[in-house]
């Protein structure tokens, strides 16, 4: 029997199944944890299986491929609204989600970030909350997702052996006196461990890691899934929305399967991990007599607070060859910048991530319109460049937000997402403060030039339901939970309070582990 | 664009849909590559001179004066292409090159590239700009003899350079232990 063959099928009117939306980093590992403590559930995915032997070590191919490339629309002054306006984001439609495309980089939320508003205080413009849970609350379930992830540099793994573009940061950072400079605390394996080969540093992270060294749903908790007999995965179904009965209680789940027929099935609890676009567009498409403004949204918070970090690159040029796509695409992390300093002129902190574009993302990416000499000539050092990227935290904003577009409809004729996204001040203050820094690292190694580069489709997708303590503040309580239909749980980065520094997957991992205890724990108080 | 205009050596088939080209240097890593020497587009939908007028005009936007015509034509082959699809993309790029034509009082191409260029320029804000740009970012960049002009490998990495040079930067100092990690030791 095959890894990913069904070991057992639910029917369509089975209400006793958990039905998960999504099979990334959130409702991947949910599937895996619920079915791991005996709970039956039906696993809804919108994209097609490809397993490591499919992935394509080339660029745009590889996109076609894994990339969630459904018409979607864009407002705001973001520059991707200009550059790319029907792909504000860059993840995947797959099963395992934007795992097979993360670049693996495991940070923990540092504990005050978990109380932004009253670490950075009342920020015009800025939705600041704090979370409705702790870095204690969650200490014990994030040693469960490192061990899970194999993350390096925790559990006595060793770190990652340093690439060349990691060592030109390193030396320019050093030169500057950074003091918190290393190879990262990265999900991808530096040792064979758990069946899985360590990393062969193919450079290749983004276009799906075909010795599976990088951690990923697809071939982790989904196969554990399956193995268990309790879950059913069901691919290429796009889910159109959820039902509700007179008690506010989740019914069933109505979908589109791979043929485009509309099924329905029943459910016991939904939980919907679709990314931090698609939850929302979901959640408002499921609008009905209760819940005029879309289910669970009394609060008007869902689509809201659309975070998706503050990033940018920074390149340096330097007279001798350093190949940066050689090895893995996030190869070492500097943190000093990373701390909350507002004497630095912005809230929060970012961090410093090595980052490689092969040739024609490259291309693609380093100045989206950008045409001429200007442009050439940085593509003609392409192999004497080094890369990093910036990642803070980015501020909420009320209108900062997913809607539902009024005119464009997907091939089901539903309203499709429309991402609107403003940089708030302080993001435009941090971006400044970290590309000046991030040129300064690699003017420290020698640089003759640097370039910058504005951020691209956003991975990081937040924020969208978020979890508050009071329910007019948000969309879900700590444990993503629905404010309004106790048998809805938001699974996904939806939930973040706020974006913190950090990449979000081991948060939202750790969350998902997090919530299954607890929906298994209220299903058996028969409480849902 | 001087030295391009020594460099480049493609010639106009008369009469013939066929835009064809021979490299400019036999000894450079496109020799290498390339199966001929010499190369040959066969068109779709554009005649041999509005081929060649795209192709000039991609080596406006996207100036890099030792990188092969051979490799500009993969943009024409896709703007063919897509004018042989769609007869609005078909129009645009006839229209452009006849407008071009037209501000040059005769062929732009015969004119000085500091001449072509202020024709490109000031055509920045058409589709027809926007059509051969977002075209040529992809098609240009992505392929072997651009890969292998700008030095990357692409697929040739897919096994991983952990045996092939993924810390072979010896012109700065190595991280110290503590802040790199070990080389796995494999079989």
């Amino acid at each position: 029997m095959d890894m990913y063959d069904n070991r057992t099928t639910f029917a369509a009117d089975d209400d006793g199944v958990v039905v998960v939306i999504g099979s990334g980093a959130g409702g991947g590992t949910l599937a895996n944890e619920l079915a791991q403590k005996g709970v039956d559930v039906v696993l809804l995915e919108a994209g097609g299986l490809h397993t490591t032997d499919e992935f394509i070590a080339d660029e745009w191919p590889s996109f076609s491929q894994l990339a969630w490339t459904d018409t979607r629309t864009t407002t705001g002054d973001w520059r991707v609204a200009r550059d790319f306006p029907n792909l504000p984001a860059w993840i995947c439609k797959a099963v395992g989600g934007t795992t097979v495309h993360w670049a693996g980089a495991s940070l923990r939320i540092e504990p005050h970030e978990f109380r932004a508003r009253s670490t950075y205080g009342d920020l015009a413009g800025a939705t600041l909350r704090d979370w409705p849970l702790s870095a204690d609350d969650l200490a014990s379930y994030y040693d469960t997702a490192e061990k899970k992830l194999n993350v390096t540099r925790t559990n006595g793994l060793p770190g990652l052996p340093a690439n060349n573009n990691f060592k030109v940061m390193h030396a320019g950072a050093t030169r500057l006196g950074y003091e918190t400079c290393h190879t990262g605390r990265m999900a991808i394996n530096s040792v064979n461990k758990d069946g899985r080969n360590h990393c062969m540093q193919r450079g290749f992270c983004f276009q799906g890691c075909r010795y599976a060294a990088k951690w990923s749903t697809l071939y982790t908790e989904i196969p554990a899934a399956l193995q268990t007999g309790r879950v059913e995965l069901r691919t290429r179904v796009h889910v159109a929305r959820i039902e509700h009965d007179d008690n506010d209680r989740v019914t069933g789940v109505v979908y589109f399967d791979a043929d485009g027929r509309e099924r329905r099935q029943a459910a016991r609890v939904a939980a919907v991990a679709g990314n931090s676009i698609e939850t929302p567009r979901l959640l408002l498409n499921s609008e009905s007599s209760r819940f005029p403004n879309g289910l669970a949204n009394g609060s008007d918070q869902v689509g809201r607070n659309y975070m998706r970090h503050t990033t940018g690159t920074v390149w340096g040029v330097f007279d001798k060859p350093v190949e940066m796509y050689k090895g893995t695409t996030m190869a070492g992390i500097v943190q000093d910048e990373a701390r909350h300093d507002p004497k630095r002129g912005f809230v929060g902190g970012y961090e410093m991530e090595t980052i490689s574009l092969g040739l024609p993302f490259m291309a693609a990416f380093f100045n989206p319109g950008g045409w001429g000499r200007g442009f050439t000539e940085a593509m003609e050092q392409y192999r004497h460049m080094a890369g990093m990227w910036l990642v803070g935290e980015d501020m909420p904003q009320a209108d900062n937000r997913v809607t539902l577009s009024s005119e464009a409809r997907d091939a089901f004729g539903l309203p499709v997402a429309n991402v609107h996204y403003t940089d708030h001040a302080n993001d435009v203050a941090m971006r400044e403060h970290a590309y000046t820094r991030g040129a300064a690292i690699y003017e420290a190694a020698g640089a003759t030039r640097t370039y910058r580069t504005p951020p691209y489709p956003s991975t990081h997708n937040l924020g969208t339901c978020r979890m508050s303590e009071r329910a007019a503040d948000g969309v879900c309580n700590g444990h993503g939970q629905s404010h309004e239909l106790a048998n809805l749980f938001i699974s996904d980065g939806s939930q973040f309070t706020t974006s913190a520094a950090e990449n979000p997957t081991l948060t939202i991992v750790t969350l998902a582990i997090r919530q299954a205890d607890y929906i298994a724990e209220r299903m058996r108080a028969r409480a849902i | 664009m001087s030295d391009h205009a020594v460099s480049r050596r493609a010639f106009l088939r008369a009469g013939g849909a066929v835009l064809t080209g021979t490299l400019a240097s036999t000894s450079g890593v496109l020799a290498l590559i390339a199966p001929s020497t010499s190369w040959a587009l066969e068109l779709e939908a554009l005649d041999a001179h509005q081929a060649a007028t795209v192709l000039q005009f991609t080596r406006h936007v996207f100036p890099h004066d030792r990188l092969d015509d051979a490799v500009y034509a993969l943009v024409v082959k896709d703007l063919d292409a897509g004018a042989a699809e769609d007869p609005t993309t078909r129009r645009m790029l006839t229209d452009a090159v006849r407008r071009l034509d037209e501000a040059s009082g005769g062929e732009w191409l015969s004119r000085s590239a500091a001449e072509q260029f202020v024709q490109v320029q000031a055509m920045e804000a058409t589709p027809f700009f926007a059509k051969v740009h977002s075209t040529a970012v992809v098609s240009l960049y992505d392929n072997d003899m651009a890969f292998a002009h700008f030095g990357y490998p692409g697929r040739k990495g897919d096994p991983g350079y952990i045996h092939r040079g993924f810390n072979d930067l010896h012109w700065l100092p190595d991280p110290p232990d503590g802040a790199s990690g070990p080389v796995p030791e494999t079989a």
